[in-house]
């Protein structure tokens, strides 16, 4: 594998998850508990749609096939999405949109720290932008998670299920293959393992001040770097690229 | 104003042309006092216009190449490009002084510089916003994103309306 394939699909794996997790934001668009909270997760999908394009274009530049963002966006299927299993997981009530996105942000908050001293030039300007963006998103879904887990019995007891069911997602974040291999020898990209302890130190810490218990490690699914996704995905990919694939002719 | 069609042809000329456009979501300020436009460079006759965007998904990105497109072909430059650059990435920081008088009195609280208001996991609360219509300093952040992107909303405990903070990043 060169460097230029194992980074078109690089790329895919972050663009794709910023696009499925945007899409699920996009889900809570005029449905959230509040009129502020409305607001917050629209925006949040805002920023992820806004990574996704740059993402999605550079891997089209990168691939020198003519592809654009909204060809990777709407004309792959299911088994050609790399975005990681926690992304694309259903938002299930209030609670579940907290612990998922308090999950992810922590992941792509120390991902993008890391990848903002990568020796591509396009990966660490995205990582710096993106960095400043994430942190928000990070804070927003700890602070949820306080308020939610610190709460009244019942919201302590609804996002501690929450973190229980979604658990087994969380591995598949650290996944690695032969792009990895490839990428670290160049310093593009940065070992999963090392962001690891670091999402362990962050999590742990939210999820000890929002009194709940972190969750046994038990069967973990994994699967997203070959395109293996959870049921879950399919339908959001119908709702996504519905449009697009009705009136193939036509532009925005 | 230009009476005649006297063709444009420095940096310079070129950058206070295009300083003429104005934020579509905040009219009063221009995309050169929010720091958007970054550079303006001329080779070999052909004009390159680089831009940054505030946020990655801010939709008035899209508006800007257009208005500057519009603006560079209404003063008859047609060799141009317009170049999106992510790095350095875009800093409240670069918004003037001066432009952060006019958000105040269009009513967005301007982002008080070099403060971060962003801790890694929870924010502190010792930043004092002033209220953008009374001047108040007794004011609550009520959520972290407010009606665009780049603002968040408060609202004055004093006078009890509700405001946009223009949040620093």
């Amino acid at each position: 594998m060169t460097t230029n394939e194992a980074l078109v699909k690089y790329c895919l794996r972050i663009g794709d998850s910023s696009l499925i997790l945007g899409q699920r934001m996009a889900e809570w668009c005029s449905k959230g508990p509040i009129l502020e909270e409305d607001i917050a997760l629209s925006n949040i999908g805002l920023d992820l749609f806004g990574q996704s394009r740059t993402m999605l274009t550079y891997a089209g530049e990168l691939e020198g096939k003519g592809r654009t963002e909204n060809d990777f966006a709407f004309k792959r299927l299911e088994r050609d999405f790399y975005n990681n299993l926690l992304s694309e997981q259903p938002n299930g009530h209030f609670g579940d949109t907290v612990i998922r996105n308090m999950l992810h942000s922590a992941f792509y908050f120390h991902l993008y720290s890391a990848l903002t001293k990568s020796t591509d030039s396009q990966i660490s300007g995205f990582a710096v932008k993106s960095l400043k963006e994430v942190t928000y998103h990070l804070r927003h879904s700890a602070e949820w998670t306080v308020r939610l887990g610190d709460g009244t019995e019942e919201s302590h007891d609804k996002v501690q299920e929450s973190l229980n069911n979604i658990w087994e997602y969380t591995e598949d974040l650290f996944a690695m293959n032969e792009v990895d291999k490839v990428l670290i020898s160049e310093d593009i990209a940065i070992d999963l393992n090392k962001i690891r302890p670091l999402w362990n130190d962050t999590i742990n810490s939210i999820i000890e001040r929002a009194t709940l218990t972190r969750p046994e490690d038990g069967y973990m699914q994994k699967g997203s770097l070959n395109g293996m996704h959870s049921e879950a995905l399919g339908h959001l990919l119908t709702e996504l690229q519905f449009l697009p694939r009705a009136y193939p002719q036509d532009k925005w | 104003m230009n009476t005649t069609k006297d063709i444009i042809h420095t940096e310079k000329q070129i950058w206070d042309l295009l300083s003429e456009i104005p934020d579509p979501e905040i009219p009063v300020i221009s995309i050169t006092e929010l720091g958007v436009l970054r550079k303006v460079n001329i080779l070999n006759n052909k004009v390159t216009v680089s831009i940054t965007p505030t946020y990655s998904g801010c939709p008035a990105m899209k508006t800007f190449e257009d208005d500057i497109k519009t603006k560079l072909k209404e003063n008859s430059i047609f060799n141009f490009e317009v170049l999106t650059v992510l790095n350095p990435a875009w800093t409240t920081d670069w918004i003037t002084d001066e432009a952060k008088e006019k958000l105040k009195k269009f009513g967005i609280a301007p982002p008080i510089n070099g403060s971060e208001d962003k801790g890694i996991l929870f924010g502190s609360t010792s930043k004092t916003v002033d209220c953008p219509l009374c001047n108040s300093k007794k004011t609550k952040l009520k959520s972290q994103f407010g009606s665009t992107a780049c603002k968040a909303l408060y609202q004055c405990e004093e006078c009890l309306e509700p405001f946009d903070y223009f949040k620093c990043i």
